[in-house]
């Protein structure tokens, strides 16, 4: 009862800000995201229903989260931000973070508490919370693949088939960077899901990713964002693809393409907003981000796309995908069907050791 | 027309001194040198804007961006203190207390900075160009650097262990500097030894050379293509009569002026593995369905489109030399008893070899620049130096390498244009 | 061009292998872009010929790309800033060109070579490098992500086909017309607009729609100083090749080639006129 009661405290509150901002100038915010299905569901869940609270507001999407970190410091090196709010990987935040480009969160004071009060800070999920860093999702990276390039009695079904070009000849789409490729690359020449990273921290251990990948080099195609995945899986051009696990459900429930998705050893990962720092409407960002990360927000981006809610008071939330009817809670890909075997992403590793083996990655890739 | 304008002015006297002077009495000679450099003057104002417009928003910029490729302010700003107690180190042991010690003042002093103006940011990412894992080593360190002790020495490398390394410091001590020239090093695919000398790096990560020759080879590829398709048919156009020859100069005309980005979707179109041409190769049997062709994502793809996209840039030129050709030589070498192929060899061919000049080097200048064509359907096989400039301005963000590859890549430009225009003259640039 | 009679039976297989030669050159030369036309009416989000696109089967055609391509905001709006850029970068390139190529086709201009040479650079300089440049410069002075921004940009990158053309016209230009009329008492600027502007004009105007096709056509600058409201018709096609590649993109493509028909037509018929009016024949 009591929690029924916050929630229409909060309601209400957000309509009396609606109120008082009616009369307010108007403001455009520039909104930078992923594009594609994903920006898509934050549209959705998040842009239109603040729009209508908001009518002064205007909110623009910039697809450009790929090159974001070096969007931030050309804004910050120029003194001119123009960039509102930012949607990025946790290790890039980490990254902008101690840079200075963007701005610290104090998240219990900035962020709406869950429906029964507990403060936001307990309400996200342990771990996802960075200094400068709201998460919103949790997403996986997956391999998908077309049943239809393999005989019936002959598909694949692990990370390991990726690699095996015997069995499963064809090209294969992996992304341009080590993220991901490298861990698999153990995974699939044995290495157990929980000791990929300490055997990723020694030399020997990255020689021996690379040389796996070394393997199937000559049939891969590298794909940068997020929707260039599914589009070269779609047009045959490649039989493999690795590709974020949203994109994939969007391909195949919403666009009937021919896709499966292999579900062993996904990668999970967050990601979230960052609020570059000296942006040109700050207020209305706060206000913004007080709104669209809140429990139920949250759980209505999961409507759209197949991400779970980064807050556990959303978890419970998650229903049916607004235009097909679809349970979401299979399509999550922490739903236990498909969380057998996990390989969680290290962000620490990642901000370690990631420049060299960022160096290492594109000099492979070019070689 | 300044003579002829000049001379409006005088008239037919002569001074006491019998020199020649103008109705009013100034002598000519001055009188024709300040109407000669009024005019100087008119000319330049009327050239002045643009000048100024050009110097401003194109030469400018791209002198700041190549200044970049030397620029190296991060660590003397950042660390002036360390760099002072530095400068008597022999790279040989590791520092000693005394320069952990100026190496903590300097950090702590930046602690107090406001947290957009602090240095201790744009040093590690400086400082990680020259040795992967030292911006970590830096922002590790600068979180909890405010707590660290004497003998700071061993709180240093108890943060994180590169502080216990040489590596770092001969970078540091190297780097120290406001100008520098690693950017170039590494564009050249060499590194520094211990003993700061400039080597070659590693085999497994030497890869701008071999991507300056992949993008010459590709280029000289995509020229020598443009060449055995656009001399038959500027030959063949220029034999025809005018009103035959305009007609089909129309198929060298519209992909000309027709986008670059239709051009290039045109190509993805019957390039794709569902495309028209495999899906024609499939349906009459050519290839099974299971083998289609990688005609997209490779160097086959850059190749096949960026040969469609340039022709017109070798058929214009040529065409418009062939123009130029008397047909009586060849018939004239042929009733002297040269046989037709001797007679084309001798006579013709050689008499073609400006507009080859022209259309090559002008085919050859575009290509080795090209960005758009290859980053859509050249993969990883067929990329080019200027994808590799984009990556490091908007992925890795080592803008100084950016600006030193794009340095290497446009002196390289201006000497071929340079060479281009001894051939054959900038006036000769015609469109359309 | 009909076949000498003395020709042999080699010359005559030649004669006609040259000729397949050449004309499948021409064919790889428009293929590509006519075969965009039919597939963009396809009903099927396919790159193919259908079978009822083949059998001519009407059920097998639609306008649904079209459709799509009018019914979508950003595919209007990039086509509102392709014309606002264009439009402003040629202007500001014609008049600033025009003006540098009076200057320059004086004989009394110091420096000439130079002066050439800088002022047509950002035809000479690989895009990648001018953008990068402009990417920092414009952003220092904040410009970048601004129309102001990418009109200059453009402007810049517009001038030397301006400068050329309306050089080249110029140099054809009969002197003695401007002393005619010096002599019969006009003053300069009168025999600038009543002499030398006719007579130039088609060159002037050639020059403009050089430069606006290549704002028109430009994307490499755009992908660097352009923000997401800047964005022009090619910055659209780029998103959607590499991410939605769907039809609509030929449906694009294929108004774009029928603009470019119409252009092309503008550029001949303007050729000739200036060829008839500054009394060269037309060959």
């Amino acid at each position: 009862m009591s929690s029924k009661v916050k929630l229409i405290a909060l309601s209400s509150a957000v309509s009396v800000v609606a109120l008082s901002a009616a009369a307010q100038d108007p403001v455009s915010l520039t909104i930078v995201s992923w594009g594609g299905a994903y920006t898509a569901s934050q549209q959705r869940a998040y842009h239109e229903p603040f729009m209508e609270a908001n009518p002064h507001v205007t909110i623009i999407n910039d697809d450009g989260s790929a090159n974001a970190l070096a969007g931030l410091r050309a804004q910050a090196q120029a003194g001119n931000v123009t960039w509102d709010l930012v949607d990025m990987l946790p290790s890039d935040a980490q990254l902008a973070c101690d840079e200075g480009i963007v701005m610290p969160i104090d998240h219990d004071a900035m962020l709406a508490p869950a429906p029964d009060g507990t403060p936001a800070s307990e309400d996200f999920l342990p771990g996802s919370l960075g200094e400068c860093f709201i998460p919103q999702i949790v997403y996986s990276t997956v391999l998908t693949y077309r049943p239809d390039a393999f005989a019936d009695d002959n598909q694949p079904s692990s990370i390991a088939d990726l690699f095996d070009l015997e069995n499963f000849p064809g090209r294969r789409a992996l992304q341009d960077r080590p993220g991901t490729n490298l861990e698999w690359a153990l995974y699939a020449d044995g290495v157990d899901p929980d000791d990929i990273y300490d055997v990723l921290s020694t030399p020997e251990g990255v020689d021996r990713a690379f040389a796996k990948l070394d393997t199937i080099k000559d049939s891969i195609i590298f794909w940068t964002e997020g929707a260039q995945a599914p589009q070269l899986l779609a047009d045959g051009e490649v039989v493999f693809t690795t590709g974020y696990n949203g994109r994939m459900f969007a391909a195949i429930e919403e666009e009937g393409q021919p896709f499966d998705i292999i579900w062993d050893g996904q990668i999970v990962e967050w990601d979230g907003w960052v609020v570059p720092a000296d942006g040109p409407n700050v207020d209305v960002v706060m206000e913004y981000l007080y709104f669209a990360t809140d429990t139920q927000r949250l759980a209505d981006q999961a409507k759209y796309i197949s991400y779970g809610p980064a807050r556990a008071s959303s978890a419970p939330l998650v229903g049916e995908h607004a235009d097909l009817g679809i349970d979401m809670n299979q399509h999550m890909p922490t739903n236990p069907d498909n969380y057998f075997a996990p390989i969680v992403l290290d962000n620490d590793f990642w901000i370690d050791y990631g420049d060299e083996l960022r160096e290492r990655f594109a000099n492979w890739m070019l070689q | 027309m300044a003579m002829a304008d000049a001379t409006e002015q005088v008239g037919s006297e002569t001074d006491s001194r019998g020199r020649l002077v103008t109705s009013d009495g100034t002598p000519l000679r001055r009188a024709l040198e300040r109407a000669n450099r009024r005019r100087k003057f008119t000319a330049f104002l009327l050239v002045a804007p643009l000048l100024a417009f050009i110097v401003i928003f194109f030469a400018f910029p791209i002198a700041q961006m190549m200044w970049r490729s030397v620029d190296n302010p991060q660590i003397v700003n950042a660390l002036p203190r360390t760099l002072d107690a530095l400068q008597d180190w022999d790279g040989r042991t590791l520092p000693d207390e005394s320069v952990y010690a100026a190496l903590h003042a300097d950090m702590v002093e930046d602690q107090e900075r406001a947290r957009r103006d602090q240095l201790i940011g744009p040093l590690g990412i400086r400082l990680n160009y020259e040795l992967s894992a030292a911006r970590s080593a830096i922002s590790r360190t600068a979180r909890s650097v405010s707590d660290f002790e004497a003998p700071y020495k061993d709180a240093f490398m108890d943060a994180h262990r590169l502080w216990g390394q040489l590596e770092l410091w001969r970078v540091i001590q190297r780097e120290g500097r406001p100008l520098t020239l690693s950017y170039y090093v590494a564009a050249l695919d060499r590194e520094y030894n211990e003993d700061g000398q400039i080597v070659r790096r590693d085999e497994n990560r030497q890869i701008y050379v071999s991507l300056f020759i992949r993008t010459l080879v590709l280029s000289l590829a995509i020229t020598g293509m443009t060449f055995l398709l656009g001399f038959p048919i500027a030959y063949f156009l220029s034999t025809l009569p005018m009103r035959y020859a305009n007609l089909l100069m129309i198929a060298v005309l519209l992909p000309f002026w027709t986008s670059l980005l239709v051009r290039t979707s045109a190509w993805i179109v019957l390039l794709q593995q569902q495309g028209v041409i495999n899906e024609l190769l499939v349906n009459i049997g050519l290839i099974s369905d299971g083998n289609r062709l990688n005609l997209m994502y490779n160097q086959t793809g850059t190749i096949i489109a960026m040969t469609h996209i340039l022709l017109p840039f070798m058929v214009l030129p040529l065409y418009s030399v062939m123009k130029t050709i008397p047909p009586s030589y060849m018939r004239a070498a042929k009733s002297l008893g040269a046989t037709p192929s001797t007679a084309f060899r001798r006579v013709y061919f050689p008499q073609t070899l400006p507009g080859i000049g022209a259309g090559g080097v002008l085919v050859f200048i575009i290509s080795i620049g090209y960005y758009i064509t290859p980053a859509l359907v050249g993969g990883q096989s067929g990329r080019m130096i200027s994808n590799e400039i984009a990556r490091h301005i908007q992925q890795s963000l080592n803008w100084g390498l950016a600006a030193a590859l794009g340095s290497l890549l446009l002196v390289g430009v201006l000497a071929l244009y340079w060479l281009y225009n001894r051939l054959v003259g900038t006036d000769s640039l015609k469109f359309g | 061009m009909s076949m000498p009679a003395y020709y042999t039976t080699k010359d005559k297989v030649w004669y006609y292998a040259f000729r397949v030669i050449c004309f499948s050159i021409f064919f790889f030369l428009l293929a590509p872009i006519l075969i965009m036309i039919p597939l963009s009416f396809n009903a099927q989000p396919f790159f193919t010929f259908t079978r009822e696109m083949l059998t001519l089967n009407p059920e097998g055609y639609s306008l649904r790309w079209y459709r799509d391509f009018l019914g979508s905001e950003s595919w209007m709006r990039s086509i509102r800033n392709s014309f606002l850029i264009g439009i402003g970068a040629t202007v500001l390139s014609t008049t600033l060109g025009t003006l540098a190529a009076l200057g320059l086709s004086r004989s009394e201009m110091p420096a000439k070579g130079l002066i050439m040479g800088i002022l047509i650079s950002p035809m000479i300089v690989p895009l990648i490098i001018s953008a990068a440049g402009m990417f920092f410069f414009f952003s220092s002075i904040n410009i970048a992500q601004t129309y102001l921004g990418v009109i200059l940009a453009h402007a810049a990158l517009g001038t030397p086909f301006v400068v050329i053309t309306v050089t080249a016209t110029l140099v054809s230009f009969d002197q003695s017309l401007i002393r005619a009329a010096a002599n019969l008492g006009a003053s300069p600027t009168r025999t600038f607009f009543k002499i030398t502007m006719p007579l130039i004009l088609p060159g002037v105007i050639s020059g403009a729609l050089f430069a606006f096709i290549t704002s028109f056509d430009e994307i490499v600058v755009v992908l660097f100083v352009a923000g997401v409201e800047q964005r022009t018709i090619p910055r659209e096609m780029w998103s959607g090749i590499r991410e939605d590649i769907s039809p609509t993109i030929l449906a694009v493509a294929t108004i774009l080639v029928i603009l470019s028909i119409a252009l092309l037509t503008v550029v001949e018929l303007l050729r000739r006129r200036g060829e008839r009016l500054r009394g060269l024949s037309p060959q």
